[in-house]
């Protein structure tokens, strides 16, 4: 064991409460306590998440928008309470309309391409994406290129991971949309939204965001961001899988086609066709995965009673202390890709050990009970960018503490002790 | 509960330090085949040289990965040279079915839920190979082990079609 560790402060609240909230890391694995850092890749859930969704079924489990009797009505008006919670979370200006459950950020950005793209783009437009993105923030892209020829273009890195904004007007210059993460799932780097935002608008382009790993960890206001599109998952934000969000303007979700077809989603249906309900049951066919909405609300509940801003400065803080202490402990044998500045990254390190392949560090951390993601993380274009085929990823979160980096540490030398031939 | 040591033995340690077979063959008349493991993104090159009677005359490795599908790849190099393309999918056969004792369905001829022999076919010898065997108590592990033998059999079927 490292000696430096437990008495480190780590600002923000305090996470042995915020642990204890959480059963799952309660428990030990191979006989060590569970180091859970894969937050990135999905969260855990704390005792009020699970119990609102037991509770549900429990006591008020009835489809939602049709049954008149008192449960259906009170599962109906518990689905629509998460939409607002869940909207005013995000700074939604209008969320009974503008907030629309997906099944996964996934799905959401699927949607705008599929339902916003599909109406607006053609050849000679084109659409701008960068190199930090996910692969569901590229392939829903490429997806619709090879039915409608538009142009797809990349707004490339600096060395450390940041947007390279050099050329940003001409990579603009006929760009109807501007897609991009807030915050890279493999690197943390935050991308200048508001920035991006005014560019974009000014070149007559839209902007939809993947916030998928923003809005779990900071405070988000998408109203003052001024983005048309936001686009986020429940599981990774201590919520249930299964959920996701879309959020758009509602001037350009009205305007939208419909995206997947069927129940709850048609003002009426005849022998001769259809048409669509209002926003946002528009977007929202089939049955509503409702014990995860539920969860969802439970979820940001339990953030906001943290506060986003504390969040915030709690994974600023432990990210500063992983980054200070695994570069003393490790030098130049470990690699931190992305931003060098605590405060201009989120919490997620993607870690290169010199002469030992990700999966095999993997591997031996596994043994120490800390959980990471080796892999390319959904992000092959980046990979290539940073020049390695996968990297090992440890991700930080509410409950995370000096304790589980320090086993991080201990576990990366005995993985290098093992490997150095 | 299986430890570290059962997974990365000696010999895989070995190979994976000194790959045997690694690099290029011009193409043609070699074949060049890429193989990808979309979970890790693994990616494995299999430079084939087939002679008229269907002997591996020559083969090359490249790419990037784990120390899993590296020694793999290095030892299945050393194991298939000279081989018959016969000989080489009779291994193939026996060192998937090692490989899938725990998930059979890995193998595409294999009857799915049930378990494989360990029995080896006669004649047919694994040798270094061996040491791969502690992989299937890792069965996350067990795509990087069999990402070189897939890629050697995509390698064939494009040298014989050609």
């Amino acid at each position: 064991m490292s000696a430096a560790s437990t008495t480190e402060p780590v600002a923000g609240f305090d996470v042995a409460k915020v642990k204890a909230d959480f059963p799952l890391l309660q428990q030990e694995i191979k006989g060590r306590p569970i180091r859970f850092l894969d937050s990135a890749a999905s969260s855990q859930k704390p005792q009020v998440v699970i119990d609102a969704m037991t509770t549900y079924y429990e006591t008020i489990n009835a489809n939602v928008h049709r049954g008149v009797y008192a449960i259906a009505e009170a599962a109906t008006n518990a689905l629509e309470a998460s939409r607002v919670r869940v909207g005013r979370f995000i700074g939604a200006p209008n969320p009974e309309t503008e907030v629309i459950f997906t099944k996964n950020a996934t799905e959401s950005l699927n949607l705008v391409a599929q339902s916003w793209g599909r109406a607006n783009l053609g050849p000679g437009d084109a659409v701008l994406l960068t190199q930090l993105e996910h692969h569901a923030n590229i392939v829903p892209w490429f997806q619709l290129q090879a039915e409608k020829g538009f142009e797809i273009r990349w707004i490339p890195l600096t060395d450390d991971a940041q947007l390279d904004l050099t050329d940003i007007d001409t990579l603009l210059d006929g760009a109807k949309i501007l897609a991009l993460t807030a915050m890279s799932n493999v690197t943390g780097t935050l991308t200048p939204i508001t920035e991006l935002t005014r560019k974009a608008h000014d070149a007559g382009a839209l902007v939809c965001l993947d916030a998928c790993q923003y809005v779990p960890h900071l405070t988000t206001d998408l109203a003052a961001m001024g983005v048309d599109f936001a686009a986020f998952s429940g599981h990774k934000m201590l919520g249930p899988t299964g959920i996701g969000v879309l959020w758009g303007r509602e001037e350009l979700l009205d305007a939208m086609p419909t995206f997947l077809g069927g129940g709850g989603m048609i003002l009426n249906v005849t022998l001769d066709g259809f048409m669509p309900a209002a926003l946002p049951a528009k977007f929202e066919a089939g049955t509503p995965p409702i014990a995860e909405i539920i969860g969802l609300h439970a979820a940001v509940d339990y953030l906001d009673a943290l506060g986003m801003d504390a969040v915030r400065e709690h994974e600023v803080s432990i990210t500063a202390y992983a980054m200070r202490s695994l570069t003393e402990r490790f030098g130049d044998a470990l690699t931190i890709h992305g931003p060098a500045e605590p405060a201009m990254r989120g919490g997620v390190l993607s870690l290169a050990m010199e002469g030992i392949h990700p999966h095999d560090l993997s591997q031996v951390l596994d043994e120490h009970a800390v959980c990471v993601r080796p892999g390319h993380h959904c992000a092959k274009p980046l990979m290539k960018v940073l020049g390695v085929g996968a990297t090992a990823r440890a991700s930080f979160y509410v409950y995370n503490d000096t304790d589980d980096v320090d086993a991080l540490a201990d576990a990366l030398a005995d993985a290098q002790s093992f490997f150095t031939f | 509960m299986p430890g570290l040591e059962d997974l990365y033995r000696e010999i895989i340690l070995d190979h994976y330090r000194n790959p045997r077979n690694r690099g290029e063959l011009e193409t043609p008349p070699a074949t060049r085949t890429e193989g990808f493991n979309p979970l890790c993104g693994d990616e494995i090159v299999v430079y084939l040289d087939l002679d008229d009677a269907g002997v591996i005359e020559d083969i090359r490795i490249g790419g990037t990965g784990c120390s899993i599908s590296q020694s793999s790849a290095s030892m299945m190099s050393a194991a298939v040279k000279g081989k018959t393309v016969a000989e080489v999918e009779a291994l193939t056969h026996a060192f998937k079915a090692m490989m899938s004792i725990h998930e059979s369905s890995l193998d595409a001829e294999g009857e799915s839920g049930e378990d494989l022999p360990t029995e080896l076919p006669e004649g047919v010898k694994l040798g270094d190979l061996e040491a791969l065997r502690g992989v299937v108590k890792f069965p996350v592990r067990i795509k990087c082990a069999t990402l070189a033998w897939n890629t050697l059999a995509e390698g064939i079927t494009e040298a014989t079609d050609a």
